[in-house]
């Protein structure tokens, strides 16, 4: 039959092979340039000419032959037309005549102009006719702290888990929902800037910034293979660091918002926020050190001025390097020099430095600006004393010095008001055998410095200062097994608090709470409560929720700490929980609530995390695995004056019965919903009951059920018990 | 509202006012409830995890039966131990007795039925089979006895029915009447049954599966009446009827317990846990269910007591939530019974204890979610 003996793969389609294998050959001609310029000449000096050409090329390192040179001719008078075209190898070979060959001066009369043979077409089609610009419609940007309008007041917090990433608003139970649940794919880890305003994911090609009511990307600083981020305090900087030393490929974007092959085997990047542009980059790694006996690496590795204006870095044992911002220049060109330096601090600007800086500008006449201030330390060399030193900057004036012995180590620590700060010192006996602190605090608004030193016998593991406050807590411990972890091993504490009094100005011991376990304070961002936990311990995970004003109202909380007879006795616990296995802690910044968490970076049992109130009380809980962050995001400061927020204070009562009057309306409504609810799952249940029990009686008819009501049978149990027995002899 | 019905305790009174969660503060009331009032009577006598535990119709006798080979019977109202039968050679797996506390039935992993007298202690007669035997339930009547047997070497899951003589005195065995051999056999089709219990209707029985489905079997044909695939999504652990038999709750290895209708399977209600469940229990007259579970013996090392969620729950049966919580147990909770007029209740954990709880005046008075009358 016809059929059967028809070619059966006549019919099929090949042509999808057919361009798959099609070899297709580079017919651009990107590899052609134009030279102008060239002498006009007749046929018999072409070869000289021509071999004159390749050798000015080949001096240049382009690569031509006398053949790849075509010349074309005007025939009519027998001359040459005066430019050329040089074929190359590769575009980019042609690329890198251009930029060497061009403006090539052949001789004192002619000068070579090299073109891409591309452009000389496209630019011969040029629209001669000039257009106007279109100008970009301006786009208002979101407003990035829409958040904070929010009508209900309502916090924000992230958790990232897994791979993913929600963004919740916490108020009152009822209020509690999700915001956003962006979709970022393969980053490290999300960071809050310090006032709220952008929140950063680390991935491998730089770091991302996100922001906005939409959540829309605010900015980019491509720093691969990114580990480590920090903003400055004003958000307007962010420095980046990664293990990896910057490599810059070829052919890279090159741009103020990337690294420039200048800042290859650098590792530390700081970046303008808002612009993007990348501002300097520095090295971390140290040359004089073999990576065997690599230290740890400090971090923040550049720490920030308060205001922004500088940023500095110290060279452990050298210096002190202070930049100045924007322009990132070594601040009078050179840094402070100080032997032996091991750490220092920037003083933190108060909320009364902030206000005299605004006002200053305004009204009043310019005070005069108050300079930042440092502090920093040096250790024992040979017979020079240890030296903790308060400086001025920029105008570099030490302020004051104390001299130390027998130090150990030095801890630094401001109050956030940069009222007083406070040195922790570890201090050897002569033998070196055993450690003991002392505090040396130095009350910074006062004349002169004056310093007072708290001894104590047992090692600080923490020291924390109340924020806005006066007073201070610390976890010490004289447990043997300190500085020995192991597993199962829990160390004993003993936490305490101090407080200024102000009668004799110095520091007083409030309470010791002996015998804990707790190892870590967190203070609430407001002061007067805060949370002693038990952080990284196998066993024990305690949270104990301190208020160090019980008593007193706070308006006349100043008075009540004052008055001696009730020297301590306003400390108070709250309330205790347990979060089993909790390793970071973290109050809201309104310090109402307190969250919990336990990360799948520290272990993976029962990740999760659960936020408190302050009293105490668990509020939610969230058991999920792979659970790795919870962080509440920040707040900027009030835009109040002290004067408004002394008056909302006074007028409490007023402004609550707003609040009151709103949750008891949300209330009655949520029960009603629920009253409703439930009368309804009632009537269903109650329905379905009875079909059944209707259908049972059908069913059985008339048996009669077996077992009649029976009468409750007593029990009555007899107990005879000898409660005493004496014998007693009589003796006649 | 929660706060008026339990509020005794000024101090908790304050607590609720601070919020409007309502949930929250009542699961924390009632917890404070039972276990500050709660008369808690720890037993020894076993030695190894409890398997199961049954009171009798009128509540007065508590069996309990455990992987240490012996039967325990005690009065529950004061935890005296009346007295034991010994005889079984493997783990007791289950028990089950009549409604007159005449006869009691338990099988074993030593592959034994064995058929008791509740008084004298005797055993009045055993089965033998190939495998162990996992769960054996009382009809109704108390004439007929179903037992499920194990799937193991080459065996299949068999459900077996005998047929229980009360004619005789039963001080002794009574092989002629006593039948030898099983009134009906079968073997259910697909996944093993894990338990089962009879149904208000006759030779009706309803059973659970390994793979976390209830059926409803003709016992007389072996067929399958009706099924639900879907129940469950793991092995279902317990099963326990309503006081009328119309409806079952069922607990499973998925963290949840559920109440399914008994004639069409259907899911009535569902309580969801974040713990692997062993038992659920009803409790009559109250519109609770009790839950009892924990993280298996294997991975508790693993964590915390606490995280090992020993807690015996108490669910509001129609609005599937939590209402509370009673501690006790040191490990995963195996079985639950409630006392049959709902004055206490009995949980047997892996721990090797049975504690019984009698609930205080306050729980019979407590009506947490108002003054809906909701049918037993």
């Amino acid at each position: 039959m016809p059929g059967l003996t028809r070619d059966p793969t006549e019919d099929i389609d090949y042509s999808d092979i057919e361009a798959k294998y099609e070899v297709h050959f580079d017919d651009s001609l990107d590899n052609t340039v134009v030279v102008d310029g060239i002498p006009v000449i007749d046929k018999s000096k072409l070869e000289k000419l021509l071999s004159k050409i390749a050798k000015e090329f080949n001096k240049k390192g382009t690569s031509i032959k006398v053949d790849d040179i075509f010349v074309p001719w005007d025939d009519a008078k027998g001359k040459s037309k005066g430019y050329a075209f040089i074929d190359f190898r590769t575009a980019d070979e042609a690329e890198l005549a251009i930029v060497a060959m061009h403006n090539h001066p052949f001789d004192a009369k002619h000068t070579f102009k090299v073109n891409r043979f591309t452009d000389i077409e496209k630019y011969a089609e040029m629209d001669e006719t000039y257009a106007e610009p279109e100008t970009e419609e301006y786009v208002p940007r979101e407003h990035l702290r829409a958040w904070l309008a929010d009508s209900q007041g309502r916090d924000q917090y992230i958790t990232h888990r897994g791979e993913e990433v929600e963004i919740h608003w916490h108020g009152k139970p009822s209020q509690c929902e999700i915001a956003h649940k962006p979709k970022w794919e393969h980053f490290l880890y999300v960071a809050w800037s310090p006032l709220g305003t952008y929140v950063g994911t680390l991935h491998r090609q730089g770091v991302r910034l996100w922001g906005g009511p939409s959540w829309k990307p605010q900015q980019r600083f491509a720093h691969p293979l990114v580990k480590l981020i920090d903003f400055s305090p004003c958000e307007n900087y962010l420095v980046t660091w990664s293990n990896e030393p910057i490599v810059v490929p070829a052919g890279a974007p090159q741009g103020p918002q990337y690294l420039s092959p200048d800042d290859e085997g650098n590792n530390l990047a700081v970046w303008d926020v808002k612009s993007g542009h990348l501002l300097r980059t520095f090295s971390t790694f140290n040359e004089n050190e073999t990576p065997s006996q690599k230290n740890q690496m400090q971090w923040p590795a550049l720490k920030w001025s308060p205001d922004d204006k500088f940023v500095a870095r110290v060279t452990p044992g050298q210096m002190i390097s202070v930049y100045e911002l924007p322009s990132m220049y070594l601040h009078e060109k050179k840094s402070l020099k100080i032997e032996g330096v091991v750490d220092f601090e920037w003083c933190p600007h108060g909320d009364k430095d902030i206000d005299d800086g605004v006002n200053g500008a305004g009204s009043k006449p310019p005070k005069k600006n108050k300079e930042n201030m440092l502090a920093y330390w040096t250790p024992e060399v040979a017979n020079q004393p240890a030296r903790v030193t308060l400086l001025s900057f920029p105008s570099r004036t030490i302020l004051r010095q104390k001299n130390l012995f027998n130090v150990t180590e030095c801890k630094l620590y401001w109050q956030n008001q940069g009222e007083f700060f406070c040195v922790k010192v570890d201090r050897h006996t002569k033998t070196k055998k055993s450690i003991f602190c002392n505090l040396e605090i130095f009350r910074v608004r006062e004349k002169d410095y004056p310093v007072e030193v708290v001894e104590l016998k047992d090692t600080v593991t923490d020291f924390s200062w109340e924020p806005n406050g006066e007073r201070f807590a610390i976890v010490s411990s004289n447990d043997p097994n300190l500085g020995n972890p192991g597993p199962g091993v829990t160390i004993k504490t003993d936490v305490s608090f101090y407080q200024l009094d102000h009668d004799k100005n110095d520091f007083k011991l409030l309470r010791t709470l002996t015998g804990r376990t707790s190892n870590a304070i967190r203070w609430s961002p407001k002061g007067r409560h805060l949370v002693l936990a038990t952080v990284g311990s196998s066993t024990k995970s305690e949270l104990e929720f301190w208020d160090l004003d019980f008593n007193s109202v706070d308006s006349v909380r100043k008075e009540a700490s004052a008055s001696k007879d009730d020297w301590g006795t306003s400390v108070q616990l709250l309330g205790t929980g347990d979060h089993y296995g909790v390793t970071d802690l973290e109050w809201d910044p309104s310090g109402r609530y307190l969250a919990t968490s336990a990360s799948a970076w520290r272990h993976t049992l029962e990740n999760g995390y659960a936020i408190w109130d302050f009293k105490g009380q668990e509020l939610e809980k969230h058991i999920l695995d792979r659970f790795k962050q919870f962080i509440w995001r920040p707040r900027p400061r009030t835009l109040l004056t002290r004067e408004q927020q002394r008056k909302i204070r006074k007028n409490l009562r007023e402004y609550s019965r707003a609040f009151d009057e709103e949750d008891a309306a949300e209330e009655s409504n949520v029960s009603a919903e629920l009253i409703a609810l439930r009368k309804r799952l009632v009537d269903e249940w109650n329905a379905w009951r009875l079909r059944c029990k209707k259908e049972l009686l059908e069913e059985r008819g008339q048996k009669e059920s077996r077992h009649d009501e029976e009468e409750k049978e007593e029990i009555e149990v007899w107990v005879d018990e000898v409660i005493e027995q004496t014998e007693e002899e009589v003796v006649e | 509202m929660a706060v008026q019905m339990l509020g005794q305790n000024k101090k908790l009174g304050e607590v609720v006012t601070y919020g409007t969660d309502l949930f929250f503060y009542k699961v924390t009331l009632w917890r404070v409830h039972f276990a500050s009032s709660a008369h808690i009577t720890p037993e020894t006598g076993h030695e190894r995890s409890l398997t199961q535990i049954k009171f009798n119709r009128e509540g007065d006798l508590l069996f309990t039966c455990s992987k240490d080979l012996v039967i325990n019977v005690w009065f529950s109202h004061n935890g005296e131990r009346l007295g034991t039968y010994d005889g079984h050679n493997g783990t007791v797996w289950t028990v089950d007795v009549d409604s007159e506390s005449r006869f009691m039935v338990s099988g074993s992993a030593d592959n034994m039925l064995k058929l008791w007298s509740v008084a004298t202690g005797k055993c009045l007669h055993t089965w033998e089979f190939p495998t162990a035997v996992k769960r054996v339930a009382f009809s109704e009547d108390d004439r007929q006895v179903v037992c499920i047997t194990e799937q193991r070497m080459g065996y299949q899951c068999a459900i077996r029915v005998f047929d229980i003589n009360r004619e005789g005195d039963g001080t002794k065995p009574n092989n002629e009447t006593e039948s030898k051999e099983p009134l009906y056999m079968f073997n259910p089709i697909g996944s093993k049954a894990t338990v089962c219990a009879f149904t208000p209707t006759p030779n009706v029985i309803v059973t659970g599966h390994e793979s976390g489905k209830v059926a409803l079997f003709n016992v007389k044909s072996g067929e399958e009446i009706e099924n639900n695939e879907r129940a469950h999504m793991d092995v279902v652990t317990d099963l326990q009827l309503s006081k009328d038999g119309t409806y079952f709750i069922t607990s499973s290895k998925d963290k949840t317990a559920r109440i399914h209708d008994i004639k069409s399977l259907m899911v009535i209600k569902t309580f969801s846990t974040e713990t692997p469940l062993n038992s659920a229990a009803l409790a009559p007259n109250l519109p609770y269910v009790l839950l009892g579970g924990g993280q298996e013996a294997m991975s508790v090392t693993t964590t915390s007591l606490r995280q090992g969620k020993f807690e015996t729950r108490f669910w509001h049966k129609v609005f599937e939530e939590e209402v509370g919580r009673v501690k006790g147990h040191f490990g995963p909770v195996n079985t639950i019974a409630v006392h049959p007029a709902g004055t206490s209740y009995a949980s047997g954990g892996e721990d090797g204890f049975v504690r019984v709880h009698h609930f205080d005046e306050s729980y019979f008075r407590a009506k947490p979610y108002g003054d809906l009358v909701i049918e037993d």
